[in-house]
């Protein structure tokens, strides 16, 4: 006891101690504020490029937004006016089509992975394979549409068509609808699946009935983001939706999409259809990030 | 057992007096065995606690009565849980059905994120139930002692009760599908003094009409709400190395805490465990 209590005076300190105060030309200071400032400036680099291109494309192309823009056909080469009205429809038509394919396999998938199968062989697969494809460039989903259904002419004997568009986008929301119902549900508490099961509910209900429910908001947020960027493709549907300067003529002829209007008429030599480009960009971009900011929403909504 | 199995209607008649029989119950996690050579007569109408220190298996064979052990991957039972006559792990069982007789409450309050109401008549309409809800719905909340305190709010989410309150509601949702056994897997440890009474005070009321098993690392507790008590200790293997859980004694409440016949118990009782 006497032991502890007493002090030893004659032991040297190890640590050498100095004034509390803030010392800021200390080396460990100087090296404090130097870092804090470099990952200041790359933060600002970072979000550089979302500024400029937003801008760019605002002052380049929303010059041009009217009803006419919205409502109308492009003009024919040479001619004046018109608007970006099929492509916008044709937009929304292929990724409709594509999110009817992507989500329920997506979400049922992503089912599987978490509540079926959590760690075996065939889920691990799965995973790894869902990671793999959401790396596959997506021109090469497109050429491998292009020769599963427009080259062999699958769909009624057409072959380029809105339906194998759709096809090929939902290829490419697969994996993100996928991955997130597998992490959404992997993030609802084991607890309340016990509760649901520990009443009599069986699998099935306590699926549809808890655990979905549950992860609902991360899994709307994760199928509007894939939607948001199926939506922006282009690759993919110039080897499968094709383009057409009509309106569209149901599910299985050739359709307009914006992405594709604007990689067709950036090129042109005529003023009229690089102003509907800019244009296009502009309304796709704003269609984008108003799905980003419906994500986000919906993502404050389960918080609340 | 090497002649053919008898169908498991045949096992022997359900006794009146017992509820639940464990037959050399055996536990493994994947390859490491849990706990071993559990034999158990759980009484019908009564409060059994499980007491012992931590890794002795008590939760496990807790989880074992109604088969939630099958949702943990690797784990495997030997031996026999015979409730109503039958073998609870035989083949032709179903789990779904075991688990409307035999409810559970857990450790962390797990109400669902939906109303309080709902929270009750989900498992009622699950199973099946065709009375009027309103009036299920209240009798158990009465009967998990909580009425007086959501009467008001039914249609609040579950969320916005206290944990204690949270707990007496999961307590509800499982009576409210009327199971003949209640397990109950350290249902106060998350909870306080007071709503801790609460709970035992409502146990005392609820084995009148269903038998309760329940794990508790509190023997205060056990003492105060049980008639049966089943003492687990961890022993080391003697095939090797590792330890494994086996259930040193089981008896009535006042001969575990008073008068044991195992040493291990004497000492875990009085404090002097090792």
């Amino acid at each position: 006891m006497t032991s502890t209590t007493s002090p030893l005076p004659t032991q040297k300190p190890s640590f050498s101690r100095s004034s509390l105060r803030l010392n800021s030309s200390l080396g460990r200071n100087r090296w404090n504020q130097f870092f804090t400032v470099v990952a200041a400036v790359f933060a600002v680099l970072a979000v550089l490029p979302l500024v400029l291109v937003l801008g760019y494309v605002l002052v380049k192309g929303g010059t041009l937004l009217s009803i006419r823009l919205l409502t109308e056909l492009p003009p024919p080469p040479g001619l004046e006016g018109g608007g970006i009205g099929n492509a916008i429809i044709g937009t929304i038509v292929v990724t409709l089509v594509a999110s009817l394919i992507a989500i329920p396999v997506g979400v049922g998938g992503g089912i599987y992975l978490a509540e079926y199968s959590r760690s075996g062989w065939f889920a691990q697969f799965v995973r790894f394979g869902t990671n793999v494809l959401s790396g596959v460039p997506s021109i090469i989903c497109g050429v491998f549409i292009y020769g599963l259904i427009v080259s062999t002419r699958l769909f009624f004997g057409q072959s380029y068509s809105a339906m194998a568009g759709g096809v090929a986008l939902s290829v490419l929301m697969l994996p993100t609808v996928i991955k997130t119902t597998d992490e959404a549900l992997k993030l609802v508490p084991q607890e309340l699946r016990w509760g649901a099961i520990g009443i009599g509910a069986s699998r099935f209900v306590t699926i549809t009935r808890i655990t979905l429910p549950a992860a609902f908001t991360p899994i709307a947020t994760g199928v509007v983001l894939g939607i948001a960027r199926a939506a922006g493709e282009t690759a993919p549907l110039i080897f499968t939706a094709l383009f057409s300067p009509f309106w569209a003529e149901g599910l299985f002829n050739p359709i307009a999409t914006m992405s594709v209007l604007i990689f067709n008429f950036a090129i042109m030599p005529y003023e009229a259809q690089i102003a509907l480009a800019w244009a296009a960009s502009f309304v796709l971009v704003v269609m984008i990030l108003a799905a980003n900011l419906f994500a986000r929403w919906l993502g404050r909504f389960a918080r609340a | 057992m090497t002649t053919s199995m008898p169908s498991p209607s045949q096992i022997h008649a359900a006794s009146p007096e017992f509820c639940m029989e464990l037959e050399n119950v055996g536990i493994s996690y994947g390859g490491s065995e849990a706990v071993r050579g559990v034999y158990m007569q759980i009484p019908r109408g009564k409060v059994t606690a499980f007491i012992g220190p931590s890794g002795c298996g008590k939760s496990t064979v807790l989880r074992a009565l109604n088969r939630m052990n099958d949702l943990i991957e690797g784990c495997t039972l030997k031996g026999r849980v015979i409730f109503d006559g039958q073998d609870l792990y035989a083949p032709q069982v179903d789990p779904v059905e075991v688990r409307r007789r035999i409810g559970m409450v857990f450790q962390k309050p797990n109400p669902f994120p939906k109303s309080i109401y709902e929270n009750i008549a989900f498992g009622a309409r699950i199973n099946g139930y065709r009375g009027d809800m309103d009036e299920l719905v209240e009798r158990s909340l009465r009967k998990a002692a909580i009425w007086d305190e959501t009467k008001d709010k039914l249609k609040e989410s579950g969320y916005a009760l206290s944990g204690g309150q949270q707990q007496r509601l999961c307590i509800a949702r499982a009576i409210a599908i009327e199971p003949e056994v209640i397990l109950m897997d350290e249902p106060c440890s998350a909870l306080d003094p007071i709503s801790t009474l609460k709970i035992e005070e409502m146990m005392h009321e609820l084995k009148k009409s269903y038998t309760i098993v329940i794990v508790t690392h509190n023997m205060q507790q056990a003492v105060r709400v049980s008639d049966m008590t089943g003492f687990f200790n961890v022993t080391p293997k003697a095939d090797g190395d590792g330890k494994v859980g086996c259930l040193e004694e089981f008896a009535a409440t006042e001969t575990i805490f008073n008068a044991p016949t195992q040493q291990a118990t004497q000492d875990y009782v009085s404090g002097r465990f090792g």
